[in-house]
């Protein structure tokens, strides 16, 4: 016996090394590079000439998503997205006579792969910036390696820690944490509610989204009964949501991306905890809602206005980028548009509005130019950039909406 | 605590348990037959709950379950025919890295199948919203299911292996197969239908476990190592002391979660594996004969 566990752990090592290495290698391209080489100055080939470049070198832009996986339903529609908002971009012509290429790379969600896919990108494919990740572990642990790479990242994934402290070259898409922790705090001030429990997920955005909530309560004048880690495999959550049930509270916050949203609504029903459940803007997918069923109805979250473009008023200056991505991406996907596509939408928007501004495709330069953005539209909200602020939206830029009859709806109090 | 509150931890650790309890009798029935634990359990599991998922848009529940599990038996047959068959001179060890192969390439293939989006089966009775009151505590109607599924299988594989000829040539091949082959039971065949059986058992459990887990491609390694922690807890081999031992080990999550934080639970769930296989390696409900002689 002892000596067949023995074996099987050492199975299972060498299995997780096997996975480990697994991750493609793709051959390096050097054709367009040589192109390069052949018609700038040598002393040019670190730092590209400033103005816009005659010859039509594509621009390289890297993408780390976590395509499969357990973050999978975050990366898949990021890297669809990613993959049509270029194709367009391309087809229109390019941006300052240069095409984009895209080069995709699946992470899986693991920090481990993200950090190699990261290097791959900076020292072999040479690339002017990454977008994604898709997770904010997997953010945080390249955050160093793309700022010292001098390589711009517009990362996908939610969590504060990624602009702040703030490094010169990594920015972000998604709303804050802690904007979405006001907003929910506003909502239940509105609606009184002053004693709360807090489950979370053991990953990185549970863990931030937990730490944002714990440090804004007082601000509202909210109690934090309880506040609980599941792990993100748990297929149960009745134990944990008993423990809360104990506290008396008046509703419950869930800050979670994994299937578990759904748990939390349906076990806090199987055990009769009767009280509000509020979400995070990760809940913004309908799959969630379809598998809570009748117990997702009345969940109430902080989201982009996304989910309901189609019902917003005409003169809103969001509605004509949502409904026109929402349509393209529906039409060629034949599946829901949700708001984790819209952050890698917005990340290459920025992008590609920074390369038009600076009029260089030099890495430092369209950096600056990120830094001046004003007033760009995109999905998640209207960003405005500056050198202390590397994500550029706010409150505002999230709607709190509600699940009523099985279907996303701006909520009213 | 109050009494209520009591109830209700009890009845969330059953609700684990009972998950657990299910996924754990069909390590159970290859172990029995061939010694090796298949590590592609929670991948049956998964396979009988997604196909059973999409049978149920075109068919009634009861139906789509019944074809998930026929489907998936075939799927056992399958592997074993394919795969653990061809083996010459398999050791035990070989056969379980086999299976944790399988585990993989069934997993990739479900991905490709179906996507990676979460689904699960309706509820057998009621909703996501009902629940049955007992002493003050709510438990959903699918923990019933699940537990009754579990009496039933149990019984009717005690049953099977006790009483029928089948039933015991499968228990003379785990015990000594040159023997039951002497004595003309075809080994090779007991090999193939202890497969199907445990297949056939994982996707009926992966069918009554989806309302309450949901079903994810990539849930089924998860899954089967809680099951598998189970099935040593209670001693391989043992059906009825898997479903003790789930339990067990549903309760005491649940109760250590209402007096440490919740995230401490899958730490105390090891330690008392880790205990159980220093002081009773042949788990808590075996005697130690009877594991010694199925080891030898």
């Amino acid at each position: 016996m002892r000596t067949r566990l023995a074996g099987i752990l050492g199975v299972l090592a060498v299995g997780c090394a096997v996975l480990l290495c697994g991750c493609e290698k793709e051959p390096e391209a050097p054709a367009p590079q040589q192109q390069a080489k052949d018609k700038t100055p040598p002393a040019a080939q670190k730092a590209p000439d400033a103005k816009p470049a005659a010859d039509a070198t594509p621009i390289k832009v890297g993408a780390i998503f976590a395509v499969t996986g357990g973050a999978s339903f975050l990366g898949a529609p990021e890297a669809k997205t990613a993959e049509m908002f270029v194709e367009k971009v391309n087809q229109a012509g390019g941006v300052q006579g240069h095409k984009i290429e895209l080069l995709v790379r699946d992470s899986g969600g693991k920090a481990e792969n993200a950090i190699s896919l990261a290097r791959q990108l900076i020292d072999e494919n040479k690339v002017l910036a990454i977008i994604g990740p898709s997770t904010s572990g997997e953010t945080l642990q390249i955050k160093s390696i793309c700022q010292e790479g001098k390589t711009i990242l517009l990362s996908c994934a939610a969590a504060e820690k990624i602009v702040n402290p703030i490094v010169s070259y990594v920015f972000k898409t998604p709303q804050k944490d802690s904007d979405a922790a006001r907003r929910i705090f506003q909502t239940m001030k509105d609606l009184n509610i002053t004693k709360v429990g807090v489950v979370i997920s053991n990953d990185g955005f549970g863990v931030a989204g937990g730490e944002e909530l714990a440090k804004l309560a007082p601000e509202y004048g909210m109690t934090i009964a309880g506040s609980e880690t599941y792990a993100t495999t748990d297929t149960d959550l009745t134990g944990v949501l008993t423990k809360i049930k104990g506290l008396d509270v008046q509703a419950v916050i869930n800050w979670s991306i994994v299937p578990a949203q759904s748990l939390v609504a349906k076990n806090m029903k199987q055990i009769g905890l009767d009280v509000p459940l509020f979400q995070s803007h990760g809940f913004g997918n309908i799959k969630y809602v379809q598998a809570g069923g009748e117990a997702a109805n009345g969940t109430i979250f902080p989201c982009g206005r996304l989910l309901v473009a189609n019902v917003l008023p005409d003169n809103h200056p969001q509605k004509k980028v949502l409904v026109e991505y929402k349509t393209d991406y529906e039409t060629r996907y034949k599946e829901d548009a949700s708001t984790f596509g819209g952050h890698a939408y917005d990340a290459l928007l920025l992008l590609v509005e920074a390369v038009e501004k600076a009029g260089s495709v030099e890495s430092a330069q369209v950096r600056d130019a990120l830094e001046t953005l004003q007033g760009v539209v995109g999905t998640g909200g209207i960003f405005n950039l500056s050198a202390q602020d590397h994500n550029g939206l706010d409150q505002n830029a999230f709607e709190m909406l509600t699940v009523k009859d099985g279907q996303f709806a701006v909520y009213q109090k | 605590m109050t009494f209520a509150l009591f109830v209700q931890y009890a009845l969330s650790g059953i609700t684990v348990g009972s998950v657990y309890a299910i996924v754990a009798i069909g390590f159970n029935i290859i172990y029995c037959t061939t010694g090796i634990i298949n590590f592609a359990q929670g991948e049956f599991l998964i396979v009988g709950a997604m196909t059973a998922i999409s049978l149920a848009q075109v068919a009634p529940l009861p139906v789509a379950i019944l074809g998930a599990v026929l489907i998936t038996t075939a799927l056992g047959a399958v592997v074993e025919l394919v795969f653990i068959r061809q083996v010459r001179n398999a050791s035990v060890l070989r056969l379980i890295i086999i299976t944790i192969g399988l585990s993989i390439l069934i997993r990739e293939a479900m991905l490709h199948v179906w996507d990676e989006q979460v689904r699960s089966l309706p509820y057998f009775t009621g909703t996501a919203v009902s629940t049955v009151t007992l002493l003050g505590a709510h438990i959903s109607p699918q923990v019933l299911w699940v537990l009754g599924v579990s009496a039933v299988i149990v019984t009717a594989l005690t049953l099977f292996f006790r009483y029928t000829t089948t039933g015991r040539a499968m228990r003379a091949c785990a015990d000594d197969r040159m023997a039951a082959r002497l004595c003309g039971v075809n080994d090779r065949w007991m090999v193939t239908l202890s497969f199907m059986l445990s297949a056939g058992i994982g996707a009926l459990a992966g069918c009554v476990v989806s309302p309450i887990t949901q079903t994810q491609y990539d849930m089924g390694a998860p899954l089967a190592i809680k099951g598998f922690t189970v099935a040593i807890l209670g001693g391989l081999g043992n059906s009825m002391a898997a479903v003790a031992a789930g339990l067990f080990l549903g309760l005491l999550e649940a109760f250590v979660v209402s007096v440490l934080p919740a995230s401490y639970k899958e730490v105390v769930a090891l330690v008392v594996l880790l205990l159980i296989l220093v002081f009773r390696p042949s788990g808590l409900f075996a005697r130690r004969e009877t594991s010694a002689l199925r080891a030898a």
